[in-house]
């Protein structure tokens, strides 16, 4: 099977993990804390507080770097969920209750077979989402970036509540399409 | 956390999104955290909506992070604990729940609502009310509908009602519109583990006189 960009990442994570290699953790960062900070201004905060918190999020992507399982999840999922819960604890000062961790720790390797094959789905759904029409990349971007609520969404864009709930399933629905 | 049986009453997938997307409030998202944690197939769904965001964080042009920012970093994690790497025993209770009771449901400080059912609130910011309840093996809890969503999600033992047969890890999902009569079954007293976004609202008038002081 061929490696995809995903595998490069998954590697960073690993040396950080075993070596606690800075080098790697250098690319990863230059990498995604951009991305994180246009994550949190997008989310409302201003680019301060945005700053501060991709430094906090890229922090706790060391600490925790053992939890990753690259057989459950790419990198850029991995960190969009630390990124979302630091968004709700720096964003709206409230606690978010997490899923316990099934993370496999040190004790063992992933097998290489699902980590690849996980990250090629993830490929593909990030192929799948840039082509999706616009309307709808914006929808799916405005319910996990901003706090609105669909009728929120609905009073912005001005299109009924019912339109933009049909257009969110039919975009997850598109990607999923894509992926099987 | 895992079950023996086969849990058959799940969240929806908008309530997977919801949570995925960080928009549910703290009373919900606990019940949400420990439901996923006990079953696997809503904990695929939500892993799938995690993708997409995880897509959607990839998509997103970048802001240039300010100079010295990796410096900054790493002081941060100089200061961080070292995180043990090893990983943990299977507790006896999901750790989302863990963190507002204790590490086991012997650990609860009941207090005591009538007819041997007991009930503890939890302590969580939002303006939802998230409780745990015990009762009794074959104690129906009186019937009442609700102004707003009621979740209850079994730990322990399992209760039945209009709508079916909850056992561990499975969650009932009561709209406004559900006038329900939760009855637990033999053998364990059940647990659960409820959360209402408005107060329950009993039939029986004196119910109703007894609610604002039980905050029930």
């Amino acid at each position: 099977m061929d490696k995809t960009p995903n595998d490069q990442w998954v590697a960073m994570i690993r040396r950080i993990t075993r070596d606690r290699d800075v080098s790697a953790f250098e690319v990863l960062f230059d990498h995604f804390a951009p991305r994180v900070k246009s994550f949190l201004m997008k989310s409302g905060a201003d680019s301060t507080l945005a700053e501060e918190c991709a430094q906090e999020v890229m922090a706790t992507v060391w600490q925790k770097s053992h939890l990753f399982d690259p057989t459950r999840a790419s990198a850029s999922t991995w960190i969009f969920t630390i990124a979302r819960n630091k968004k709700i604890d720096a964003l709206r000062k409230l606690k978010r209750p997490e899923p316990d961790d099934l993370g496999w720790g040190m004790d063992h390797e992933p097998d290489q077979e699902d980590v690849i094959s996980l990250q090629q789905e993830t490929q593909r759904l990030g192929n799948a989402l840039s082509e999706l029409p616009q309307k709808q990349r914006d929808l799916l971007e405005q319910a996990f970036f901003n706090e609105k609520s669909h009728s929120e969404i609905a009073a912005d864009t001005g299109l009924p509540l019912g339109t933009i709930k049909s257009r969110i399933r039919l975009a997850l629905d598109k990607l999923r399409h894509s992926m099987s | 956390m895992k079950t023996t049986k086969p849990i058959t009453h799940h969240l929806t997938d908008q309530d997977l999104m919801d949570y995925a997307t960080g928009k549910m409030e703290e009373s919900f998202a606990l019940a949400a955290a420990v439901h996923v944690s006990m079953c696997d197939a809503c904990r695929a769904t939500l892993s799938s909506f995690d993708a997409v965001g995880g897509a959607v964080l990839d998509s997103v042009p970048d802001q240039q992070m300010s100079q010295g920012s990796f410096d900054k970093t790493m002081a941060l994690i100089a200061a961080l604990p070292d995180e043990p790497v090893t990983r943990k025993q299977p507790a006896n209770l999901p750790d989302a729940l863990a963190g507002y009771i204790g590490t086991s449901l012997n650990d609860i400080k009941w207090t005591p609502i009538g007819m041997g059912v007991k009930q503890k609130i939890l302590k969580t910011g939002d303006t939802g009310t998230a409780r745990m309840l015990y009762i009794p093996a074959g104690t129906a809890v009186p019937d009442h509908g609700h102004k707003g969503r009621e979740w209850t999600l079994v730990l322990q033992g399992a209760f039945f009602d209009e709508t079916g047969h909850f056992g561990p890890g499975d969650i009932e999902i009561a709209d406004p519109s559900v006038e329900h009569t939760p009855t637990a079954a033999a053998g364990d007293a059940c647990i659960c583990l409820a959360v209402t976004d408005a107060p329950l609202r009993f039939s029986g008038l004196l119910h109703r006189l007894v609610q604002p002081l039980l905050r029930i």
